[in-house]
């Protein structure tokens, strides 16, 4: 067995919309994965900080407060001169569909609107995983 | 109602008949359950709920216990306030939303304030980077609540302002904006939502630890009762606990458990629970279980006036009377197909209505998608003047008494709100079932199994896992741009420059002495507001006094 997928569950923007984040970390933890929540409110330097004190595979964040475009792209503008350059960005929250090609582009690798099922992510992370590691193996 | 040997008969012939259905009948689905998860029965009759005690437990309107209607004659009297909670972008932005509403015939104005105001920080500060207006409108000075009522009479519409942490800074600029209008204190109506402690169990949204804030809050209610005895100092919220994910009977509990928290903490601060208690207001969800809703607004109605009673020795029967607010279920709103959250809208705001809502708000379609565009917020005022003059609903007051079901559903509620209570109580009250978790914990877990549920679609929802389309997204959606935040930047670099900066240095400088010592803060806040201290500078000035909440993260 591979050793257990590494989720950072993260939460930035000033919105205390938290029950998403919380249903997706259950999921992900009754999935088999080691889930770290940060809570609420935590600025892309603490999130990206934390990404690469717990040595996480991926970092999930949840953003319903309009900010993404603001958010997301500092985050993994950070993960990069961090050297976390090779962790999966992936979201979800309230995000209108031409932002989600422009978020995309700029590096996240995925973004779940609402509606999405807990086993589509659950699915999307251990795929995602699996071919990033195959990726750094073939490197 | 029944008597004894009759109910005995219809047990027995409800058996016989349950014998038959078992042989002519089948069900569909495996299990039929309530929204909150529970299961219910086919059929409900004389047999199933305890009618016995009718006067004491569903009575008449207007008087005790409530079940039926806080008022004798309900909507034939009064109306209920079509109340479109608003705010977006700037001060100027949100004025012409208002304008606009009040043109189409709304009766009540409700604001909604973008995440900094309502975090307490100025829009200059770094956190606000990105938030500035989009979720509400961004409020910093004084001046900003000048133009969001530029043009409104407040001595005749009442306003209704959800903010919490900082309440005090927004009702004290709002007395001074009718100051400047000439509207004295006591003549302003309105309500603040001002509810800190469901803030720490769902909305998040808080600034200070518990003690403080519950003492800004019975500062507040002091002042009020003293300068602007019509305004509704708290409602006391169970919208953000369901939108959380909580059942019903979560909701129920929870939102009255922390109404009387309040009603004990300013009753231990010295105050007449007769003069505080006939202004607290509360604020419930409109879910889409048609019944269980309904039976919900009723069972909070006895409830309280029972406790407030009973309990808190309320001699006024204006203390007993449990009045709210209602707005239809965002969480129950859905990004796909939106045309058909007007559908979903409409169900729920009938529910609310039928169980004797004293003001309503109904979501706009476009609301998993943005802030509602203009189209979408006036579909969504029509639906409530459909309701009200179209259908009938409002000529008689509760229809639904009576009703073996709704009847069972209301003792169901209430005897789990009880037990709740109890278990509160067991845990040390309200304030440490916080602190430890227990509320965040039991309503996660709902949300969750709800999810769970709709993945092995034991739960249908409407073009999620059911009738699904491939579609396009047509309908328009608001965009707050990022000019908003650059105008709002400017207009408040603007007044920082014009105003009295000594005057303004001073009345920070005695707010800090009022918070330290006993005074009451929301006069000194008053005094800071009137010569354009900032918003961020007032909770600056009380934040290392008060101190900062922290919670601890956990799913």
């Amino acid at each position: 067995m591979s050793e257990k997928i590494r989720v950072l569950l993260a939460k930035p923007g000033l919105d205390g919309h938290d029950r998403g984040v919380k249903v997706v970390a259950a999921a992900l933890r009754d999935a088999g994965m080691e889930v770290i929540y940060t809570g609420l409110r935590q600025t892309p330097e603490q999130i990206v900080t934390a990404a690469i004190q717990e040595d996480v595979d991926v970092v999930g964040v949840s953003i319903l407060s309009g900010a993404h475009m603001t958010l997301f792209p500092a985050i993994i503008d950070l993960l990069r001169q961090r050297g976390g350059g090779d962790k999966l960005v992936f979201g979800g929250g309230i995000i209108p569909d031409e932002d989600i090609a422009a978020l995309e582009k700029a590096g996240v690798s995925k973004l779940f609107t609402p509606g999405a099922s807990t086993v589509d992510i659950i699915d999307w992370v251990r795929k995602a995983v699996a071919a990033r590691k195959k990726d750094e193996k073939l490197l | 109602m029944f008597d004894k040997s009759f109910i005995d008969e219809l047990r027995e012939r409800r058996c016989q008949w349950d014998k038959e259905k078992e042989k002519y009948g089948q069900n569909a689905r495996p299990r039929y359950m309530t929204v909150s998860g529970d299961d219910v029965d086919i059929l409900y009759g004389p047999e199933s709920v305890d009618m016995g005690g009718y006067l004491e437990k569903i009575g008449f309107p207007g008087q005790y216990p409530y079940t039926r209607g806080v008022h004798h004659s309900m909507y034939r009297g009064r109306m209920w306030t079509m109340r479109q909670f608003s705010g977006m972008g700037t001060a100027r932005q949100t004025n012409e939303r208002y304008h606009y509403l009040l043109k189409q015939g709304q009766t009540g104005l409700s604001v909604a304030f973008d995440l900094p105001t309502l975090m307490g920080y100025d829009s200059d500060h770094l956190r606000s980077t990105g938030e500035i207006g989009k979720c509400g409108v961004a409020v910093d000075t004084l001046a900003d609540r000048e133009t969001i009522f530029d043009g409104i009479d407040l001595s005749k519409i009442s306003t209704s302002m959800t903010i919490n942490a900082p309440a005090s800074i927004l009702l004290a600029m709002y007395v001074a904006v009718g100051e400047k209008k000439g509207i004295p204190s006591h003549k302003l109506t309105g309500t603040l939502q001002n509810d800190i402690l469901k803030e720490y169990i769902a909305q998040k949204e808080w600034v200070f630890p518990p003690e403080p804030s519950i003492r800004l809050i019975t500062d507040l209610m002091d002042f009020c009762a003293q300068h602007i005895p019509k305004w509704n100092t708290i409602s006391i919220s169970g919208y953000h606990i369901r939108e959380a994910g909580a059942t019903a009977a979560q909701e129920l509990a929870f939102t009255l458990a922390d109404g009387f928290q309040y009603v004990e903490s300013a009753i231990a601060a010295g105050q007449d629970v007769d003069v505080f208690a006939l202004r607290l207001s509360f604020f419930f969800n409109a879910h889409q279980d048609f019944f269980e809703e309904i039976a919900k607004y009723r069972a909070a109605r006895r409830i309280w006036a029972r406790h407030m009673r009973d309990k808190y020795g309320a001699k006024k029967e204006e203390s007993w009377k449990l009045r709210f607010h209602t707005q239809t279920a965002g969480c129950s709103l859905t990004a796909q197909q939106p045309e058909n959250n007007l559908m979903r809208t409409a169900y729920e705001a009938l529910s609310g209505v039928l169980g004797g809502t004293q003001s309503l708000h109904t979501n706009s379609m476009d609301e998993t998608l943005a802030l509602p565009s203009d189209k979408a917020v006036l579909l969504a005022l029509r639906t409530q003047q459909i309701i009200m003059n179209e259908t009938g609903v409002a000529n008689t007051i509760d229809p639904l008494a009576g009703s073996f079901f709704v009847e069972y559903l209301t003792d169901k509620l209430e005897i789990e709100a009880e037990a709740y209570f109890d278990e509160i109580a067991r845990r040390g009250g309200v304030l440490k079932g916080i602190e430890e978790g227990f509320f965040q914990r039991e309503i996660a877990k709902s949300a969750y199994r709800f999810q769970k549920e709709i993945e092995r679609e034991e739960r249908i929802i409407v073009g999620v896992n059911g009738y699904v389309m491939d579609e396009e997204i047509t309908i328009p959606v608001l965009r707050i741009d990022e000019s908003a935040g650059r105008d709002q930047l400017a207009s408040l670099k603007k007044v920082k420059q014009s105003r009295d900066n000594d005057k303004v240095k001073r009345t920070l400088e005695e707010l800090a002495v009022c918070a330290k010592g006993d005074g009451n803060t929301l006069k000194a806040i008053l005094d800071c507001v009137r010569v354009y201290v900032t918003l961020g500078e007032i909770v600056d000035t009380l934040r290392p006094i008060f101190g900062e909440y922290q919670e601890p993260p956990m799913f």
